[in-house]
């Protein structure tokens, strides 16, 4: 399939081939499922929520909900206010979740719904009973990428729920990033070990992890609720985890309630996870305990056992820009070299940070925002690499180049597990290390000559 | 079990049952804006149809969105090229929207087209496309007389209809290759495969058959597909439609313009297999080819048979809960359940029309649930009601199934199993049989409940309720 591919790289103008991002509302979608007992509106043709559905059912192997305003020519043309009326109506009176999160699609962008009017009137009309809550983002599909979706709906989170009462609370809030349940759920047990009261959204652990009951429950036990993202207004402080899913929201909490915002990154490898429960301890006003220090202890003597095996390698990395710029200080700290640093999202801080990082250690690196899976394939088709980490889409390429292959990041189409293994804290940087290793162990095991086929490693 | 899900009021004339009176189904129509509907939009329609023409360029003009999720995700296989499983976008940006998108369009069809050498390109129209005015059409024409491959538009803005639309828009992109190759040397006894698309290589298993026969497949529309032999179908003698919805409209087209009669038919069980061969033969009036389907059928059949027989001993009574895009589709399934001896409790398409609903509550038992075009909801408040053992769907339904503890078989884009033909028989049971017998259901409190000497605790017994 990729037989086409050539090492020349011709400069593209007009083309995306083999995309390494998607669109905004998917993100947005995936966020509000992170609020407990809310209910994901797709304010479009009903194409695009039967996407995203399906879309992340494949990645978490779990049912995901979500309804859609049903655009037809009429909306088309009239614009969609009857349709998001209806629909508030209809979702409240059947579904009957706590909370309606809309995000907006390409459609109703460029027809140009005035999404807060149109809620305001279905409120002043009785369709939006008393107490329930609907909050909104824009999320143009033409904009930016799924990071962004998802960071302007925890934004609408914000803007919508957040409130300050004046008697700070003792608590951190944290927005965790476009990461996995397993992570959403690693970060809270980080937080409790080390004694800190946290209030992270979204959250999707207990959403889209959920166990087999034998019950088909709408709203799952998981996800933060109404009552704890009002609260974020009175913390002492919001981490927020990853520039472009979280700094956004955070800054808008901090103008919005004087929260005051640690713009970290994800915590992802030994130097960032540190930075992560440093913050912890000092707005926790807490000390490290041991356990957190044992399991850092613990990952650090895995770093050491297999430094021969990592040392030198070349990787070429694809994903969401908050992941990869994590993940290669991961891979500096194993002396890796991250040749191909590449995502689909576009944004210049990607390229800044990722030159700060590399321009030391891989001066000759290829770094590249709002790039595309086709374009880092022509890259290893010039100098090939070690180990490649990407999401589902690079297993073409790993197949055509035969290189070890880590799968990382969203989606994850083909693979199941990726939801119970955290990649963030000390816990995640083993997970994705015992991944690393192997990939490049098992083909090492497949295809060396006989002599060199050894039992121990 | 009962549970406490309500109905939406403007859904009840969507849902009717087998063996009790009703007025007409209500179908056809586009979701209840709100609900959460299991239906995808023109642009889906359009894209799954045409997807498999392997030789073809297949370019998504809209935002990353439409492209992204539409990538590589049918398994429809081909023997020879691979350049359809590529995903090609323009990516359209805020200024695209603003200053329009032809200008990229057209550099971009210029540029692929030079790099792949395609035999045709197919030019998908998103919703957005449809709003900014784009004259996609125009863009085609121009590409095409400047490459001489035929550059096709497909109208298939999001919006403008359902699923069904967007088969629609597809057949008539299709329509335009129709008829511009060489139809020489065609077989007398020759037919096209329309509505097939070779998931997990059925296209392969049917045309064996075909062949075994005796008769010619001039082109297979549009699993394996390729451009030129969809440009010289025209030359065969028959179509036979396959999945009824997406294909008859071209079926029609080609009986009007090139006098070229359709059946409907189903790969899908042993009787419908064996009928579409039979039908086929008899249209032909040949009893040499009639008795060569014989040998095939009873060939095929003598290979399947005794392993059927024993798993149908252990399914025999289990319930199957039905819910898939073509009601064609669902009638086959009806039967192949049958023949391992299971009955169909609730069945539900998203694209049927009045009549095939009506078929369906002739051919099913009484008590059975028809349903139009569904939620995850009453998807479950069905299957709870009637206590289903095996649910037949897509993929969202299969976390849904699982999580209420019951069987689930992929009967849509990402079954991995053949499923057509006889071997498909023969598969479509060992498949069913080892989730509907499946060990982990033993830990499921729902089903354990039913097992003699259940040990688990079910959440019933703790008084919780079946759905919340």
């Amino acid at each position: 399939m990729l037989d086409g591919t050539t090492a020349e790289v011709v400069e593209r103008k007009a083309l995306r081939i083999n995309a390494a991002k998607t669109c905004q509302p998917i993100g947005a979608m995936y966020a509000a499922l992170g609020i407990h007992s809310c209910m994901p509106h797709s304010h479009g043709s009903q194409g695009c929520c039967s996407y995203h559905r399906s879309h992340l059912t494949r990645h978490f192997k779990e049912p995901v909900m979500a309804t859609t305003s049903s655009f037809t020519e009429g909306a088309s043309v009239f614009g969609g206010m009857a349709n998001l009326t209806q629909s508030l109506k209809n979702i409240f009176s059947i579904y009957n979740p706590e909370v309606v999160a809309v995000h907006t699609t390409c459609l109703s962008e460029v027809i140009g719904d005035d999404i807060p009017t149109i809620v305001r009137k279905s409120k002043e009309e009785g369709s939006i009973p008393d107490g329930k809550v609907v909050i909104h983002a824009n999320t143009p599909s033409f904009v930016g990428s799924h990071v962004y979706g998802f960071a302007n709906m925890v934004s609408g989170m914000v803007n919508y729920l957040a409130e300050k009462t004046g008697t700070t609370l003792n608590q951190v809030n944290v927005i965790p990033g476009y990461v996995e349940p397993a992570d959403m759920r690693e970060i809270k047990r980080l937080a409790a070990a080390m004694g800190v009261n946290i209030v992270m959204f979204p959250d999707t652990s207990n959403v889209l992890d959920g166990p087999l009951t034998g019950q088909y429950k709408m709203y799952p036990e998981g996800g933060a609720t109404v009552a704890q993202i009002k609260s974020s207004g009175d913390s002492i402080a919001t981490l927020a985890l990853g520039h472009f899913a979280s700094h956004v929201p955070a800054a808008t909490l901090e103008s919005k309630c004087n929260v005051p915002a640690a713009f970290m990154e994800l915590p992802i490898g030994v130097g960032p996870t540190d930075r992560f429960v440093d913050a912890l301890r000092s707005y926790g006003g807490v000390e490290v305990p041991a356990s957190v220090d044992l399991e850092r202890g613990r990952l650090v003597d895995l770093m050491s056992d297999l430094s021969q095996y990592f040392h030198g390698k070349r990787v070429a990395v694809s994903g969401d820009p908050d992941q990869v710029i994590a993940l290669t200080q991961l891979l500096l700290e194993l002396e890796m070299k991250p040749v191909y640093c590449i995502t689909g999202s576009p944004g210049n801080q990607f390229e800044k940070r990722m030159h700060e990082l590399l321009d030391g250690p891989v001066p000759d690196a290829k770094i590249k925002q709002n790039a595309d899976l086709f374009e880092l394939h022509q890259w290893m088709k010039q100098a090939p690499v070690d180990l490649l980490i990407t999401n589902t889409y690079g297993k073409y390429i790993a197949r055509v180049e035969n290189v070890p292959f880590v799968r990382f990041g969203f989606p994850i189409l083909d693979r199941a597990a990726h939801r119970f293994f955290p990649t963030v804290g000390y816990a995640g940087a083993i997970n994705l290390i015992n991944q690393m290793l192997n990939a490049i162990l098992d083909k090492k095991d497949r295809e060396c000559a006989e002599e060199w086929f050894e039992l121990v490693q | 079990m009962s549970s406490d899900i309500d109905i939406l009021p403007s859904r009840t004339a969507s849902i009717a049952e087998a063996g009790r009176a009703g007025g007409p189904m209500k179908c056809g129509k586009v979701s209840v804006a709100g609900s959460v509907s299991q239906r995808a939009c023109v642009f889906c329609g359009s894209r799954v149809v045409l997807y498999p023409i392997a030789d073809a360029l297949h370019v998504v003009h809209g935002p990353i969105g439409c492209a992204a999720y539409t990538w590589d995700i049918r398994g429809a296989q081909s023997s020879g090229p691979q350049l359809f499983r590529n995903s090609f976008s323009t990516d359209l940006q805020e200024l695209d929207v603003i200053y329009g998108g032809e200008k990229k369009l057209e550099r971009a069809l210029l540029e692929l087209i030079a790099k792949h050498q395609p035999k045709a390109a197919f030019v998908y129209s998103t919703c957005i496309v449809g709003l900014i005015g784009d004259d996609v059409s125009a863009v085609c024409k121009r590409v095409a007389a400047a490459t001489s491959i035929p550059v096709l538009s497909v109208a298939s803005e999001g919006f403008k209809g359902t699923k069904k639309d967007g088969y629609r828009a597809a057949c008539e992109a299709l329509y335009k290759l129709i008829g511009t190759g060489d139809a020489a040397g065609i077989s007398k006894h020759s037919i096209n495969l329309m509505g097939d698309f070779n998931i997990a290589g059925e296209s392969w298993v049917i045309c064996e058959y075909f062949e075994r026969m005796g008769v010619e497949v001039v082109a297979t529309i549009t699993g394996d597909g390729r451009v030129d032999a969809i440009r010289r179908c025209h030359g065969a003698r028959l179509n036979l439609v396959q999945c009824s919805g997406s294909m008859t409209h071209l079926a029609k087209k080609m009986e009007a313009e090139h006098g070229i009669p359709l059946k409907r038919v189903s790969f899908f069980g042993i009787e419908d297999m064996a009928a579409a061969l039979y039908e086929t033969a008899k249209f032909f009036g040949s009893e040499e080819l009639m008795e060569r389907a014989r040998a095939v059928v009873s060939e095929e059949v003598a290979k399947i048979f005794p392993q059927l027989r024993a798993w149908r001993a252990d399914l025999e009574g289990k319930k199957a809960a039905i819910y898939v895009g073509g009601a064609f589709k669902a009638f086959s399934l009806v039967r192949a359940l049958r023949t391992i001896g299971m009955t169909t409790a609730v069945v539900g398409t998203q694209t049927g029309d009045a009549d095939d609903y009506n078929q369906l509550r002739e051919m099913c038992d009484p008590g059975t649930i028809i349903v139009d075009d569904s939620n995850p909801l009453e998807l479950a408040k069905f299957c709870l009601e009637q206590d289903i053992d095996l649910f037949i769907g897509g993929v969202k339904e299969r976390p849904i199934a699982y999580k209420l503890g019951i069987g689930f078989c992929d009967h849509n884009h990402e079954r991995k199993e053949c499923l057509a033909g006889f071997v498909g028989m023969l598969n479509f049971a060992r498949e069913v049989h080892a989730t509907v017998m499946s060990p982990v259901w033993n830990y499921v409190p729902r089903r354990a409940r039913r097992m003699p000497n259940a040990e688990c605790r079910t959440a019933n017994d703790r008084g919780e309720e079946a759905v919340a």
